[in-house]
């Protein structure tokens, strides 16, 4: 390998690893989302003529932060010619002085944060925030996330033209938001992160149960999240340290315990095996035993929130040995804490089936039907999947046989279909 | 009597009046001592509709107010950034009923 073959592969190294820091740093300098991913791309490559020449410095993310800047500036100024120079003179000026300012760890740091916070800011509508925070802090491609989301790429581009036009526009700020504001703001981060991970996780329309790649994004996503935030405990004066978030532990253990299940979850042909049929030896342990600490960890701060009480409720699956040996008395008194934090008919209908599973079908159906009654997710396909399994452990098989037409016809996704439809088959005639 | 004038226009034209025009109309007014405050507005893509029930404020993306709220007054005010506004906007009395519409406003173009 030539010493420049050598570089490239430098070069290549330090853009996957910190081309997010260096385009997270390059937006709070230059203000705005378009210049400054230019302006990155700008440096890179001048990074790949430089520095075969010159040796590659020291510091590379301060490098191309400094490098990028400068291309951002000179092109303004070019762009500019006619205009008044003297604005953009000082602007220069800065970008000399203050390296310190962008080689310094915590501030680059906190320049992640703010992307993460601006990507998932609530006056973004939801799908704008799930593709910008894909494009912008996963840095994957306009293609992948339009590929992974089942939409038309010039759909998904349009959508985060408009949403960086937003932060233009109406002036998002680029921030962490301040203790009052971090409430809403991180319950907004989380959702985006759940979604993208649920989106790989069970894809709700299309032919492939799992989309990996997204569940594996929204792990590092998580990860990162908790990585950087601080716990801004209301009852405590200063943020506490970096990684203790309990929500966004609590996120981050929910996603750990459901991926642990990925290769138990389907069979080699891609149809859909329920938790109680699982061969619980694919389980992924390592997965399992992080998540549990981390649920653990969660669990022991003063605030347990929504998030943190789903992953309880998983790693409660995740510790019993066979479907069998499942606590499920233990499963049915979490369901009803996360009532407390969190009414909602899906938690509800969930709580019903754990019921069922601890009292016998006919108590969990009394609740389903209660659900129904109400008018609540009569067009939601799982009520009436988890109302045929009922009935027919309860034997009543027309009832069964109407229930799983109703989750049938409600279905979007193919493997869920064929599951419903065996099921379907199977009930005595 | 004051009276508040709301300008509606189609998505798409948006642009049909110059800009210099509506600026010569503006002068036009002040000068005769009619005009209070007028200004021009971001297009509806750039609005965040912010709301607090039980104390909380919330933010959506968007001008999704319920159709039976109607226009009932409004608020000019200066800010740092959506942030800032938000806040603002979140301590306005009938949040806690309806929906306040926080839409930038847009400078106008004298060429």
């Amino acid at each position: 390998m030539t010493a420049t073959d050598h570089i490239h592969e430098t070069v290549n190294a330090v853009y996957l690893s910190d081309s997010r820091r260096v385009l997270a740093t390059l937006i709070r300098l230059l203000g705005d989302f378009d210049v400054a991913e230019e302006a990155m791309h700008d440096a890179f490559r001048a990074a790949l003529e430089q520095w075969p020449r010159e040796g590659v410095p020291t510091n590379p993310r301060a490098w191309l932060v400094s490098a990028g800047r400068f291309k951002a500036i000179d092109g303004l100024r070019r762009r500019k010619r006619f205009d008044s120079l003297d604005e953009l003179g000082d602007q220069a000026d800065i970008a000399v002085t203050d390296t310190a300012a962008w080689a310094d760890e915590e501030s680059v740091e906190d320049d992640r944060l703010r992307l993460i916070f601006t990507c998932c800011h609530p006056a973004l509508g939801p799908d704008a925030q799930v593709a910008l925070t894909l494009r912008e802090v996963c840095g994957l491609t306009t293609e992948e996330i339009a590929h992974a989301f089942l939409t038309p790429p010039p759909t998904l581009a349009q959508r985060i033209v408009r949403a960086k036009a937003k932060i233009r526009d109406a002036r998002i700020p680029y921030q962490v938001p301040t203790r009052a504001e971090l409430p809403e703001r991180l319950d907004a981060v989380l959702r985006v992160i759940y979604l993208v991970f649920n989106e790989g996780y069970a894809a709700s329309s299309g032919t492939a149960v799992t989309r990996h790649d997204l569940s594996a994004e929204a792990i590092r996503l998580g990860r990162l999240l908790v990585e950087l935030l601080p716990a801004f405990d209301p009852n405590r004066a200063s943020p506490a340290p970096p990684g203790t978030e309990p929500e966004a532990v609590g996120l981050l253990a929910l996603m750990l315990l459901h991926e642990s299940r990925r290769a138990a979850r389907t069979s080699p042909s891609g149809d859909v095996i329920l938790l109680d049929d699982q061969d619980r030896s694919l389980w992924d342990r390592a997965q399992i035993a992080e998540g549990i600490q981390l649920v653990r960890q969660a669990l022991s701060s003063r605030q347990i929130g929504p998030y943190t009480i789903q992953a309880a409720i998983a790693a409660v699956h995740a510790e019993a040995p066979t479907a069998a040996a499942t606590d499920w008395a233990e499963i049915v008194g979490l369901y009803d804490v996360l009532l407390r934090a969190e009414s909602s008919p899906v938690i509800e209908l969930n709580r019903a089936v754990a019921v069922a599973m601890r009292d016998g079908p006919a108590a969990g159906l009394a609740l389903v039907d209660a659900i129904l009654g109400r008018g609540d997710l009569s067009d939601y396909r799982l009520t009436h999947a988890a109302r045929a399994e009922l009935c027919r452990r309860l034997g009543k098989h027309a009832e069964a046989r109407a229930s799983y037409g109703r989750a049938i016809a409600l279905t979007r996704q193919e493997p869920e279909r064929r599951f419903l439809e065996r099921r379907l088959a199977e009930l005595p005639k | 009597m004051k009276y508040l004038c709301l300008v509606y226009l189609e998505g798409e034209k948006l642009h049909a009046v110059a800009d210099s025009e509506c600026m010569a109309c503006g002068a036009g007014f002040r000068k005769s001592g009619l005009l209070i405050a007028a200004e021009a507005l971001q297009p509806i893509e750039t609005a965040t509709t912010v709301r607090v029930r039980n104390g909380k404020v919330s933010i959506t993306d968007g001008p999704f107010a319920e159709t039976k709220e109607q226009l009932s007054g409004f608020y000019l005010i200066e800010a740092r950034d959506l942030n800032d506004a938000i806040q603002v906007a979140s301590k306005i009395p009938p949040a806690r009923e309806g929906s306040i519409e926080v839409r930038p406003i847009r400078e106008l173009n004298p060429e």
